[in-house]
């Protein structure tokens, strides 16, 4: 007989995705959902969708979820894990929510180091709402409302979420990934299983950027919008571990016990 | 039942603590830091008890947010210019039918105004405050021991009605001392059934309040708006104070109607007959019991700390069948009982 080698996940319900074709969402959402049947966590797990294209979430994980209004995740979640600290808290969101009009929950969340998880979606727009700028745009880069690219003048820099966040003391793991090639999308789903894994330690928190693309409002093919990524993205945004204090945390908790 | 003197900032934490309140986010700013801090110190030595001095009042509501979901009894407080932060929340508690008690004292505004008392935010309170159609029970104590009963009462109401409920106070009342007893609590009842707590080994939940079919959405709403009218129906609560035999009424809330009993009692040691109609919710407004007294009592001056607001409600339950008359002052002075009586004085007669 046959040995079943993929299969859906459990914490995924079999409702089909309405994301476009090539959406790196579709395969974070997976790869989440990968990560909590693999720790078996789905029962003791909330998570919270965002304002973005990813804001029918609840659609598709089957986990208890509560709706956060735009860039409120971080401070939902810290709600809800602080209620309940033995369940597992996720927070989903993309580069407008978290960097810019929610810059401020979740760098406070981060800062705080909240036991929680943050899953950042950054394709470089704002997908949702039709593909205007968003903090994480590139220089130059064309969208709605920067029709002749982004101007550093007026718009300011992309800004780097890792980068910043690596600077506070209160995050325990943050590392940026993308998902635009086989090799990578196993990298991602070992550091999504690595930022769950930080919180069922207790460790603080955690937060995993995806390099995400976006064809539809990149205006390219699925193909080219992979390339994208690692040909412009990727610089302008490294890939790689920004934090890593799991050791280091783990060590004075476990010399305590 | 032993009695304490406390402030009104400190009462309101002390009765929210003992009705359960076991999550509170905040941020300060004044005239309610009091509370704030009563909060932290007191969180810490109650079990399971979550204090956070958060980022922004923005924060502290969508904390309480999350945490009403996971089901804790949740509150938060902050001062005018915060709750405006707070209204995105309160809008999305409403919606996604999440229980949890705000508590606003009040100082002038608008903008950062002052910390001084005032009123002027009747209308954010009573008309929904945030974004959309829904509205948010508003208590509106006057005394120390109504701000220790209608906290407790509004975590009660919160959870039987699944929506946020607003203690509104000002700054003197937030900072006023007077001896309170704090009354038994009633037990909880709240179903577990519309908390996210993991799904177990069974279905998962969520809560939202996007819903993108129209009819669905016209649906949603028309089911909070009938809630909103069992509670106009059952909740109103007002005070009805030497209306016996009264030729004059005054309508005032909270400070304004302290003041308006001092006013009244100087009136009626000269003689004149007025008495006091004090709402103590001000959404739902007791308008039914307003018109009742129209029955008896046709001259009414409805007195506000700040330029009528409440007025806009008493017109809606008294034009027609009464004179109303308005004496407002906009917040920061605090007009003195002499002041009000004598311009409801001049009220009286102008009516005879
Ligand atoms: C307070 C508020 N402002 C604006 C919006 C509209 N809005 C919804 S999603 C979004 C941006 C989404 O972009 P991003 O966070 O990058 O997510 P993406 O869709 O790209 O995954 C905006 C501006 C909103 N829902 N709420
Ligand atoms: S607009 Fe972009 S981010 Fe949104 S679903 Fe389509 S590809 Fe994905
Ligand atoms: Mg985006």
């Amino acid at each position: 007989m046959a040995k079943k080698l993929f299969s859906r996940p459990k914490s995924l319900k079999e409702a089909g995705f309405h994301y476009c074709p090539g959406c790196g969402h579709s395969i974070t959402h997976r790869l989440v959902a990968e990560v909590i049947d693999e720790l078996g966590i789905r029962g003791i797990t909330i998570g919270v969708p965002p304002a973005g294209c990813a804001v029918l979430a609840y659609n598709y994980f089957d986990v208890d979820m509560l709706e956060a209004q735009h860039g409120r995740g971080p401070a939902t979640a810290t709600g809800i894990k602080r209620a309940l600290p033995d369940r597992i808290v996720f927070s989903y969101q993309g580069d407008g929510d978290l960097a810019a009009i929610g810059i401020a929950e979740s760098f406070h969340a981060a800062n705080r180091g909240e036991n929680i998880t943050v899953i950042f979606i950054n394709n470089a727009v704002y997908g949702m709402t039709g593909g205007q700028m968003a903090p994480t745009t590139m220089l130059d880069q064309k969208t709605t409302t920067t029709p002749a690219g982004r101007n550093k003048t007026l718009d300011g820099y992309p800004v780097k979420v890792c980068e910043t966040f690596s600077q506070l003391k209160g995050p325990t793991y943050l590392e940026r990934v993308t998902v635009n090639s086989p090799a990578s999308v196993n990298k991602a789903k070992k550091a999504i299983k690595k930022a769950f894994q930080c919180q069922m330690d207790g460790l603080g928190f955690s937060l995993v950027e995806i390099l995400s693309p976006c064809p539809t409002n990149w205006k390219m093919t699925s193909v080219a919008a992979c390339k994208w990524i690692d040909e412009v993205m990727s610089k302008e945004f490294p890939l790689g571990v920004f934090k890593d204090n799991m050791a280091a945390v783990k060590k004075p908790a476990e010399a305590a016990s | 039942m032993t009695k304490v003197l406390m402030s009104g900032n400190n009462i309101i934490g002390e009765a929210a603590i003992r009705a359960g309140c076991r999550f509170y986010a905040g941020y300060p700013i004044t005239p309610q830091n009091e509370l704030t801090e009563y909060m932290a110190e007191h969180m810490r030595t109650v079990e399971g008890g979550v204090f956070i001095q958060s980022e922004s009042e923005i924060a502290a509501i969508h904390m309480i947010v999350g945490a009403s979901s996971a089901g804790a009894r949740v509150m938060t407080s902050s001062s005018s210019p915060g709750i405006s932060l707070k209204q995105e929340g309160i809008s999305s508690m409403a919606a996604n039918e999440l229980p949890g008690v705000i508590v606003n004292i009040m100082r002038g505004s608008p903008g950062l105004g002052n910390i001084r008392p005032s009123q002027g935010d009747y209308f954010q309170a009573t008309r929904g405050g945030g974004h959309g159609d829904y509205r948010t029970i508003v208590f509106a104590p006057a005394t120390c021991q109504e701000l220790a009963d209608l906290t407790m009462n509004a975590f009660d109401l919160a959870d039987i009605y699944r929506t946020p409920v607003m203690i509104l106070a000002d700054g003197m009342m937030g900072q006023m001392m007077e001896p309170v007893v704090f009354k038994k609590p009633k037990p909880r009842q709240y179903s577990e059934k519309f908390m996210l707590r993991g799904a177990g080994q069974g279905k998962s939940k969520f809560i939202r309040s996007l819903i993108l079919d129209a009819i669905d959405m016209e649906e949603h709403n028309w089911k909070l708006a009938r809630k909103y009218q069992i509670i106009t129906e059952k909740e109103t609560l007002h005070e009805e104070y030497k209306t016996e035999d009264a030729e004059l009424v005054i309508v005032a809330y909270g400070t304004a109607a302290r003041i308006a009993k001092g006013a009244i009692k100087r009136l009626r040691e000269n003689g004149m007959k007025v008495g006091l109609f004090r709402p103590i919710t001000l959404w739902p407004f007791p308008e039914l019991k307003l018109r009742t007294l129209s029955k008896k009592v046709k001259n009414y001056l409805v007195f506000e700390l700040s330029t009528g607001q409440m007025l806009d409600d008493v017109r809606l339950a008294l034009q027609g069948y009464a004179d109303i008359g308005f004496h407002g002052r906009p917040g920061g002075v605090v007009p003195t009982p002499a002041e009000l009586a004598n311009v409801a004085a001049r009220h009286y007669e102008k009516a005879d």
